[in-house]
């Protein structure tokens, strides 16, 4: 057994833990990270990334087969052809390229990095199992970036036709019939991504709507593309179980059995924290439901052992867990840190993209604010006319008496990049004034945040 | 026109470089004949580098805290006539009229004070009035709440004077300034700042002295207790009766006294250990280092020939030196050269000390507070002057039964004063 000291142990590499990690390398800790797969975590193996290049793929495909019959614009095109195991072989290249990146960025800032699982012999001991040894860490402080797992359905546990989003990143060709069990933004991305592929999707939801986290107002253009896609949405339904021989999804609907034609299906109801496995029954770790509970400096029940990113639950958001890491790093450099974010803004990559920061107007009014609040569609925006996104808008949403900005929400096509403006807008405590005072270049679809705080203001130009 | 070249002269015998630590002058400076211009430090005294000449500094030839060789250039100077330097025939030619320039405005010009913020004035009884309703979170950019944190200030107690309430930068100007900072927030900040000092000068001769010491000398502590009351009482007696002109007799001269009879007796005490030659010079002469606190750090006097003295001749050169080391205008010559060493933290209290053996010396007296214990003189407590003395010795060279004997000698001597007089 080899045995290690440190003064920051980071248990997990993901988004969190290899920020947490960089940072306490920069403030001169000495650090280790362990993690028993990639660097980068489920985000940049098998999430956020991987994810995304499928959806770029499939985005690219789709253009191509929009050419092919006669388009609007004049072009025209033969038939494309989709070679699946080539597309993953690309994005794994991107993914390789990032968490090798990361590997580096760790050793630049003199991080030390073991490969292999780690598991808790007490609060300041943790054993990690490598290829070959076992490793004994002692830290005087442990950072648990241990991440979350996909929820299982227990009657239909992954494996052969049942896939977690993880398998649908590796598929070799898209499924004929493809069942989606869950209609949240992950179960939404890759649907729409198969179904650009060719793949005719079926989504199963239980609930009366899709992408429950998100208000109705802002999911309406996202589920007309999802009927202009083909895409069958089946709502207020649960899933019973695979059939009998295999090929469908048996299906629940107002007491009602139907059988779903599918060749795979996909189960994505959720992920949970990964709480189990690397020795929390050793130690008093306080829970909060399923996840670790934690205080606004990410200090969990025990001294010296703080918990960051998906463990510590919702919202479960690579930026969230980037930022509690680095904030941790400082906290153990002595700095005096504390959790004092205005918004971690969430996005949904479904086409139209949706992106949400800050409060929506129903929060607003549940937490007790008098609001204003309007949307300013991008039907009316110049430049997504000219990009064929016609669909959707920005919304703010502001404090009546003193237009302090509370949320600012967008779904359209690239709306993804209007989180920045967003994010900022909320954490510099910007009034409406503020966006509608500040010069939006035209033609871009930003000028639509910039309209939609002077239509909340009662004067937009160009509506 | 020429230049004239300022060499490092020989600041002392046997010395080959010196650490400058102080330039008197900067580059455009005129300066006037015997105007001191750089000071160097050697061994432990600083010594003062006059110009000998008229003119102005064009070029230094060193940083603070540089080691110089002697006869290395360190200073020029432009000068009336030919200068000294023979190599800068270029410079003469293309600059003669600068002569003729008006000198420099003096260097001692006030620069003007930067302008303050203004805003940061008006903001300041802003953070008077109450906070913001009840429950609302306070709003300011992250780059405020970072300040915020960073100096322990919850910003739910500042007032924001900005749109909609927003705690700007000057707010919290505001705040420190109306002196309700840091330690009304949610604690204290933690200060990570560091700040360099660069070692140089006498802190730095100090630090490789007592290294050396430390890393070289196997040193033996032995400490005894010594009843001074008869000898307080005799030198209360002295100093009544002392004529003006004599100095105040403290402890210290009955001390070097004592050391002195005592090195007598084992005169391997006074000597000073030449570990690389493997050779041990023993004195004849006790020369004994008073070590003296001073504003720049330690410095170590020597009061010589201690064997060869009086009681108030020990008083008046110990006064003399300790006066001198103060001011800073000791010689080389009265900062070295001593055998043997006295260090007192007396007045500072403590029991006892682990003195640092002033290298190559063998041996140092370590003097420890006088406090009146209780005595047991056999059938009561009475009170007595008690004394401590720490000695280290150079155990390569003193056998531990040779420094017991020593102290204890010395410690006959203290407690029976008269002996030290016989």
């Amino acid at each position: 057994m080899t045995e290690l000291t440190c003064k920051v142990l980071i248990i997990g590499g993901g988004p969190g833990g290899y920020v947490a990690g960089i940072r306490a390398g920069q403030l001169g800790l000495d650090t280790i990270v362990v993690d028993a797969e990639a660097l980068g975590g489920t985000c940049l193996n098998v999430g956020c990334i991987p994810s995304k290049a499928i959806i770029h793929a499939a985005d690219e495909f789709e253009k191509a087969m929009h050419f092919a019959n006669s388009s609007a614009l004049g072009i025209s095109a033969g038939k494309p052809k989709l070679d699946l195991t080539k597309t993953v072989a690309w994005k794994d290249g991107i993914v390789k390229r990032l968490t090798t990146g990361v590997g580096g960025l760790l050793k630049k800032n003199k991080v030390k990095t073991i490969k292999g699982w780690a598991t808790f012999a007490d609060g300041k001991t943790v054993d990690v199992k490598t290829a070959d040894d076992v490793t004994r860490i002692r830290a005087e402080n442990i950072i648990i970036a241990t991440g979350s797992v996909p929820v299982e359905l227990p009657f239909m546990k992954f494996g052969g036709a049942v896939i977690s989003s993880t398998g649908a990143l590796a598929l070799d060709a898209p499924p004929k019939n493809f069942a989606i069990v869950g209609a949240g933004y992950i179960g939404l991305e890759l649907g729409i991504a198969f179904a650009k592929f060719g793949s005719k999707v079926t989504v199963v939801e239980a609930m009366d709507r899709i992408l429950p986290t998100y208000d109705a107002e802002l999911t309406k253009p996202v589920a007309k593309r999802l009927k202009d896609l083909g895409v069958t949405v089946i709502l207020g339904a649960k899933a019973k179980g695979l059939s009998k021989d295999g090929k469908s999804l048996e299906i629940e609907q107002n007491g009602k059995t139907e059988v779903i034609p599918a060749d795979k299906v996909l189960v994505t109801v959720g992920r949970k924290p990964l709480t189990e496995g690397w020795g929390r029954e050793k130690l008093a770790l306080d829970m909060d439901g399923r996840h670790l509970k934690i205080n606004d400096r990410c200090e969990t029940s025990m001294r010296g052992v703080f918990a960051i990113g998906d463990v510590t639950g919702e919202p479960m958001l690579a930026h969230r867990a980037m930022a509690q890491g680095e904030m941790v790093a400082e906290i153990i450099a002595g700095h005096n840190r504390r959790w004092d974010k205005v918004a971690i803004p969430a996005i949904c990559f479904t086409d139209p993209e949706i992106v949400s920061a800050g409060l929506s107007p129903d929060e607003a009014k549940a937490a007790g604010y008098a609001i204003k609040s309007a949307i300013f569609p991008f039907a009316a925006n110049g430049r997504a006319m000219t990009m064929e996104a016609e669909d959707g808008f920005v919304r703010a949403v502001a404090r009546e008496d003193n237009h302090l900005i509370l949320g600012l929400q967008a779904v359209g096509r690239g709306a993804s990049e209007l989180s920045a403006a967003f994010g900022l807008a909320l954490e510099m405590g910007a009034r409406l004034e503020d966006i509608a005072g500040t010069i939006h270049a035209h033609p871009t679809q930003g000028e639509a945040l910039q309209e939609a705080a002077l239509r909340t203001l009662g004067h937009a130009f160009h509506i | 026109m020429g230049v004239h070249v300022i060499k490092l002269p020989d600041v002392g015998e046997g010395v080959a470089e010196a650490e400058l630590v102080e330039w008197m002058v900067g580059p455009g400076d005129n300066v006037m004949e015997d105007q001191v211009l750089a000071a160097v430090m050697t061994d432990k005294a600083t010594v003062e580098i006059p110009s000998p000449v008229i003119g102005k500094v064009t070029w230094l030839g060193a940083k603070i805290g540089e080691v110089v060789a002697v006869g290395s250039p360190i200073i020029k100077l432009d000068v009336d006539g030919a200068g000294n330097a023979k190599d800068d025939g270029a410079a003469l030619v293309k600059e003669p009229k600068a002569e003729k320039k008006p000198a420099p405005a003096p260097k001692a010009e006030p620069k003007p004070e930067p302008t303050p913020r203004p805003a940061a004035k008006a903001a300041a009884p802003a953070t008077t009035g109450a906070p913001r309703k009840e429950g609302d979170k306070p709003i300011a950019s992250p780059a405020v709440r970072k300040r915020a944190s960073d100096a322990g200030v919850d910003l739910r107690r500042v007032t924001g004077t900005g749109p909609a309430g927003r705690i700007t930068h000057e707010d919290l100007d505001g705040y420190f300034e109306n002196g309700s900072g840091a330690a009304a927030g949610r604690g204290r900040a933690a200060d990570t700042s560091v700040k360099e000092i660069q070692i140089i000068g006498l802190r730095r001769k100090i630090a490789e002295k007592m290294a050396i010491s430390r890393s070289r000398i196997p040193d033996i502590v032995y400490v005894d207790e010594v009843d001074v009351t008869s000898l307080e009482d005799l030198r209360a007696k002295l100093n009544t009766e002392r004529i003006p002109d004599q100095a105040k007799l403290t402890i210290l001269p009955f001390l070097m006294r004592a050391m002195a009879k005592a090195i007598a007796d084992q005169p391997q005490i006074n000597s000073l250990f030449d570990d690389e030659a493997g050779i041990v010079r023993q004195y004849g002469g006790v020369h004994i280092g008073v070590a003296a606190q001073t504003d720049g750090g330690l410095v170590v006097p020597v009061v010589r020939h201690v064997e060869a003295r009086g009681l108030w001749d020990c008083a008046a050169e110990v006064a003399r030196l300790a006066d001198a080391a103060k001011k800073g205008t000791a010689t080389r010559d009265e900062l070295s050269g001593s055998t043997i060493t006295i260090t007192s933290l007396g007045a500072l209290g403590g029991i006892v000390t682990t003195p640092v053996i002033n290298h190559p010396e063998v041996a140092i007296v370590g003097v420890n507070k006088m406090q009146v214990r209780p005595h047991w003189d056999g059938a009561s407590f009475v009170p007595r002057r008690m004394m401590n003395l720490s000695c280290a010795f150079d155990h390569r060279i003193v056998d531990g039964w040779n420094a017991a004997v020593f102290v204890q000698r010395v410690k006959t001597l203290l407690e029976n004063p008269a002996m030290i007089f016989i």
